[in-house]
């Protein structure tokens, strides 16, 4: 019952608030907030899926798709890349420390959140067996995290890949843990 | 319970997010894109543009002439691909332009666009543009707008850190993308480490008609060289190259040459270079490679295959090359309007970084080096590096400057261009592309004197910018103004192929020399007709020539008889016309090849072979005049065993 007052207040909130607002078709049109017009609010359900698609459509990545909104960076996952995106999915940020993601979904932590997001994030495809023992992946916010295998397991930095899925502009693995930067 | 709650805090938060980014979004909507943006760019029917735009055709191998800041098309000028439109590298006399030691090639694959410069200042003589697959340089004649002259790069790969114009125009060079065995040899590419070769080019360019002759080649270790900017003003006389690969991977260079934290730039003393070349300390090596070179005079091309090159190793000859650590596989290397910066956008790496060219002075007299590869210094990067633009976007490539003590950098997988301050390095604004920026203009950007009023971003997507036309769409480019702290965009139009790079320059400073037609008495092609009366044909064995002269509107002779099956024809067609923006063309039916488009003074050369008997036809291409459609004629073909003889006429006479 609260659940649902809440929503229904948040979705007035949201209709009410900024008028004629861009009116994108399609589905989208969720992505494309940061610019009059970006990559991400292109329209296409024909093309294979795009990282940011995937996630979306995820519903154990909703903490994270909310977090890349937030941070408006959507227009990096739909990029013709190629990325690697480790994904966290909703349990690895519901272990965060209470009260952190609701923190960093703040509009004033936008770059902290950012930064956390992109340490995510290792320009070119990092798979099968290109993730090798011990490899240091170098990832988008300058910061390399190694590769560890144990027996059939893999693992980045702490993190476990649960599951790899093939994107049109990369490849998602599904982790366990947030990668935290060292570095702020 | 406590699972819901979170739920709803998410949901609830996301709806915040939602809510103060699609407001940003309609509060944008309202700013930049509005009437006064459209007001910019419009310049009314008959009036000028203020800036041409030399823009890279990639791939298509041709160079686009824009106007800015309209973005209206003027011209394409074909460079490195056959051109049916214009009859390049199909009409006998152009045939030369695309000859290599690899034989005729009708395609290239064209990059860099960069203009001539005096005193550090472009003077609109020349535009120099380098082709990737199979090396050259071309110079495009900027009082004519077409290619006059082609130099292959011998021991080169990938020509793709070129041409790169210095000061006063002295060098152009060509650094090779991809390392090769020098001399090129069968070998095993697992034996690449430390056995190829990565040849550095410099091109001498004569001051006085630009004429470009292979002046000498650094073989430099078999790193990968991306691109390169020359020293400016104090640092003049020195050379920049951006490498990559310095891992010397030969398999999986987007996973292999991307382990080191980093690479190297490369800063060549070009005047030390000279000092060795004067001193004798260079090697001659045998070679082969075109030189090509197309003559207003006659009208025509003319090929020559050159046979050696002047080679120095930089592992010998102290002072010649120092390599600055630069952070992550750089691509981008340009340096600022001072000399005084060199900036490099590591494509992976998460900062752009500046070095200093007084600090990179100090640190060669202060030894201070950290190790040596292949006998040559690495300068410690602390000693050279002068800042770093910290976190600006994800994917930097380009850098241009305003002159005004500001860059501007590229960002690939972030879309955007940002703007930063030279010696802070604070960002100051960003702006999204739409989509995919590669490299960016400003109108002598890359010289000591840019005119920063507009920014040209080219884009490598642009998926739904545009009424789709099918699988392949368009690249773009985008025009931003530049004058206040916040840059705006004002517009954004297709592009030919794909536009690597682009060379903008005041309008005033080419639109005066541009030449209007050639003089009838200046032509010295040999099968030029300087008037009707002078009109012939003449057979040589098989070959028939025809000496033919086009006006207003009719061809002389306009009926000819007595050409056999089997025969080779050659019309060789002078357009009479003295008088501006009057082309005629010629197509014959049949002829294996594409119309000629000839400009007024201009001799061109078609070959037609005919196969049938018949009586065949021939007609002006372009709508010249209110009689171009009776610009037309005949020629009778014969069985090979006829008698007819050969005669030809114009009404009759």
């Amino acid at each position: 019952m609260k659940s649902r007052i809440v929503f229904l207040i948040s979705l007035a909130f949201l209709l009410s608030a900024c008028g004629p607002a861009d009116q994108q078709p399609g589905s989208s049109a969720n992505f494309t907030k940061n610019t009059p017009k970006g990559q991400a609010s292109v329209v296409d359900d024909e093309s294979a899926k795009n990282i940011l698609q995937i996630a979306a459509s995820s519903p154990d990545h909703t903490t994270l798709v909310a977090a890349v909104q937030a941070a408006e960076i959507e227009h990096v996952l739909v990029n013709t890349g190629p990325l690697t995106v480790f994904a966290p999915n909703n349990d690895a940020f519901a272990a965060l420390p209470a009260g952190t993601v609701e923190t960093l979904l703040k509009p004033e932590n936008k770059q902290k959140l950012a930064f956390i997001l992109t340490n995510h994030a290792a320009p070119g495809t990092y798979k099968g067996r290109l993730l090798k023992d011990g490899r240091k992946i170098y990832m988008a916010t300058g910061e390399y995290i190694p590769i560890r295998r144990d027996g059939d397991d893999i693992y980045i930095g702490d993190a476990k890949i649960l599951a790899t899925i093939d994107a049109s502009n990369g490849v998602i693995h599904v982790i366990d843990k947030i990668l935290l930067p060292t570095e702020k | 319970m406590r699972k819901t709650n979170k739920l709803i805090v998410v949901m609830f938060i996301m709806t915040i997010a939602f809510i103060v980014t699609s407001c940003k979004q309609s509060g944008s909507n309202s700013g930049a894109l509005n009437n006064s943006a459209a007001e910019r760019v419009f310049v009314a029917p008959g009036e000028y543009d203020e800036f041409y735009a030399f823009v890279s055709g990639g791939f298509s191998g041709q160079l686009a002439v824009h106007g800015l800041p309209s973005g209206r098309l003027f011209k394409i000028i074909p460079v490195f691909s056959v051109d049916g439109e214009k009859a390049y590298g199909f009409n006998e006399e152009t045939k030369p332009m695309l000859e290599t030691s690899y034989g005729f090639i009708p395609w290239g694959d064209a990059h860099h666009p960069d203009l001539s410069q005096t005193n550090g200042v472009i003077d609109g003589r020349w535009c120099f543009i380098n082709e990737n697959n199979t090396p050259r340089i071309a110079r495009i004649d900027l009082t004519t707008f077409e290619t006059v002259e082609i130099i292959e790069i011998p021991n080169s790969a990938g020509n793709h850190s070129s041409p790169y114009v210095t000061d006063n125009t002295e060098y152009v060079v060509a650094g090779t993308r991809f390392a090769v065995p020098v001399p090129q040899r069968d070998m095993s590419i697992d034996q690449y480490k430390g056995n190829f070769k990565g040849a550095m080019t410099f091109v001498k360019v004569d001051p006085e008609n630009g004429s470009m002759s292979l002046e000498f080649q650094i073989l430099m270790p078999g790193f990968d060289y991306d691109k390169a900017h020359p020293g400016r003003g104090k640092s003049h006389g020195w050379f920049f190259f951006t490498t990559y690969n310095v891992e010397e991977a030969n398999s999986l260079l987007e996973v292999n040459a991307s382990q080191r934290d980093k690479d190297f730039i490369a800063a060549i003393n070009w005047k030390k270079a000279e000092e060795y070349m004067k001193a004798g300390k260079f090697k001659t090596m045998p070679v082969r490679y075109a030189h090509n070179v197309y003559e207003d005079a006659t009208h025509s091309a003319t090929s020559t295959m050159k046979k050696t090159v002047r080679v120095l190793d930089p592992s010998v000859l102290p002072g010649l090359v120092y390599f600055l650590p630069t952070p992550k596989s750089p691509h981008g290397c340009d340096v600022d309007p001072t000399g005084e910066y060199i900036v490099a956008s590591g494509k992976l790496s998460a900062n752009v970084t500046a070095h200093s060219f007084t600090k990179m002075l100090k640190a060669i007299e202060d030894k201070a080096f950290d190790g040596e590869a292949y006998g040559i210094p690495i300068l410690s990067f602390e000693a050279v590096n002068a800042g770093s633009v910290v976190q600006p976007g994800l994917g930097p490539l380009h850098t241009e400057f305003d002159g005004k003590g500001y860059a501007y950098t590229t960002f690939f997988i972030s879309s955007e261009v940002v703007k930063w301050k030279l010696g802070t390095w604070e960002v100051i604004d960003r702006k999204p592309t739409y989509y995919s920026v590669g490299h960016l203009m400003i109108p002598g950007g890359n010289s000591q004197k840019p005119f920063g009023k507009y920014l040209l971003a080219m884009n490598k997507i642009t998926k739904d910018r545009y009424l789709p036309t099918g699988p392949e769409v368009c690249q773009s480019a985008q025009l931003y103004d530049i004058t206040g702290e916040k840059m705006e965009l004002l517009l954004d139009f297709p592009t030919m192929g794909e536009p690597h790079y682009a060379a903008g320059i005041p309008a005033d400073l080419i639109k005066a020399n541009s030449k209007k037609f050639f003089k009838l008495e200046e032509n010295n092609h040999p099968y030029a007709t300087k008037s009707e009366a002078a009109t012939k044909v003449v057979r040589k064995g098989r070959d028939v020539h025809i000496y033919m002269t086009m006006i207003r509107s009719h061809f002389a002779p306009d009926n000819i008889e007595g050409v056999k099956v089997g025969d080779r024809v050659y019309f060789h067609v002078t357009n009479l016309e003295q008088d501006y923006d009057v082309p005629h063309g010629i197509a014959m039916i049949g002829a294996n090849t594409s119309e000629l488009l000839i400009m007024p003074g201009q001799t061109e050369t078609l070959v037609w072979q005919p196969t049938k008997p018949g009586v065949w036809p021939f007609y002006c291409t372009d709508f010249c005049s209110a009689l171009h459609q009776e610009m037309q004629g005949y020629v009778r073909v014969s069985p090979r065993n006829s008698n007819i003889k050969l005669s030809w006429s114009l009404d009759g006479e």
